[in-house]
């Protein structure tokens, strides 16, 4: 989850987020380095006493400066298209999961085999005990197994929701009459936390996601249990 | 054939990727699977033959239906 003062993203949960991050870093420090050359060339600029007033043309630094931003965009473009292009990777998932938007509160719906459904709703802050997330936690977890390729299908029941999670790389918007699809694998087992990121109403900020990563045999008890 | 059915149905882990549907939108997939499933109960129950290859169909829709619980 997020931490007071933030600067970062969050740490990374599953692959397709790691490789955000490091296209990120890869990406900033392209800009920072850019922006700390013009700002030196600004005060080279403005403290020196030298003047010449009788510049005609300057073919060769208009070469330099045309080639060398082209090479500095193709080096941030190719690393971009390769990110894209794995997150549209075909993975043939294990089980299908949905999410289905309200006003104000997620429903998760597993009906590969068995037909389990609940409802998420945020645990209101008179009711949070001491040392919990206020305004994330919720009262039902969406579990599921690590190290499996999950398939979402996100979906809404009134008005347009999005379901997102950070740590996961993950932010799907919830159309009412559409079924949108996203996968993702989990790396590790943690609990993962996320919010309502698409305005719906008076508590748009008041429906949090809390994914609950488990091992496979924990999270077949579970669902056994639960069914 | 019916037993490669029933062994496919028993190992059925979720729905697999259909290259018909290969974007975000599987809102199709689902209708189309639907569709599948009781065009096919009513072409075999018209031939008077085994369903049970049908529940494929039923198995891949019942995975991205919505509001069954």
């Amino acid at each position: 989850m997020a931490h007071p003062l933030q600067l970062g993203f969050q740490d990374a949960m599953s692959p397709i987020m790691e490789e955000l991050l490091h296209f990120h870093d890869h990406t900033l420090m392209i800009v920072f380095m850019i922006s700390a050359m013009v700002l030196y060339i600004i005060m080279l600029m403005m403290t020196t006493k030298l003047t010449y007033t009788n510049t005609m043309n300057a073919q060769e630094v208009e070469m330099i400066w045309t080639i060398l931003p082209a090479i500095v965009l193709i080096t941030i473009a190719l690393p971009s298209l390769r990110v894209l292009y794995l997150m549209d990777e075909i993975n043939n998932p294990h089980l299908t999961i949905k999410a289905i938007g309200h006003q104000w509160y997620w429903t998760y719906e597993y009906t590969d085999y068995d037909n389990l459904e609940f409802d998420s709703y945020m645990i209101p802050t008179q009711d949070l005990p001491n040392g919990y997330f206020r305004l994330l936690e919720v009262d039902h977890r969406m579990m599921m197994p690590m190290e499996s390729p999950i398939r979402m299908l996100i979906s809404a029941e009134d008005v347009l929701h999005s379901w997102a999670v950070p740590s996961l790389g993950v932010k799907t918007d919830a159309v009412p009459g559409r079924l949108n699809q996203t996968t993702f694998i989990v790396t590790r087992p943690g609990v993962f936390y996320g919010q309502c990121s698409e305005i719906c109403g008076a508590n748009h900020s008041f429906m949090p996601i809390v994914v609950e990563s488990l091992p496979l045999q924990h999270f077949e008890n579970w669902s056994t249990m639960s069914s | 054939m019916a037993d490669s059915i029933q062994a496919k149905l028993d190992n059925y882990k979720t729905a697999s990727f259909d290259s018909r549907f290969p974007n975000q939108n599987q809102t199709r997939n689902c209708w189309q699977n639907y569709l599948d499933f009781h065009r096919c109960e009513k072409a075999m129950a018209a031939k008077g033959a085994d369903t049970t290859c049908c529940q494929w169909y039923r198995r891949v829709y019942t995975s991205h239906l919505l509001g069954l619980g």
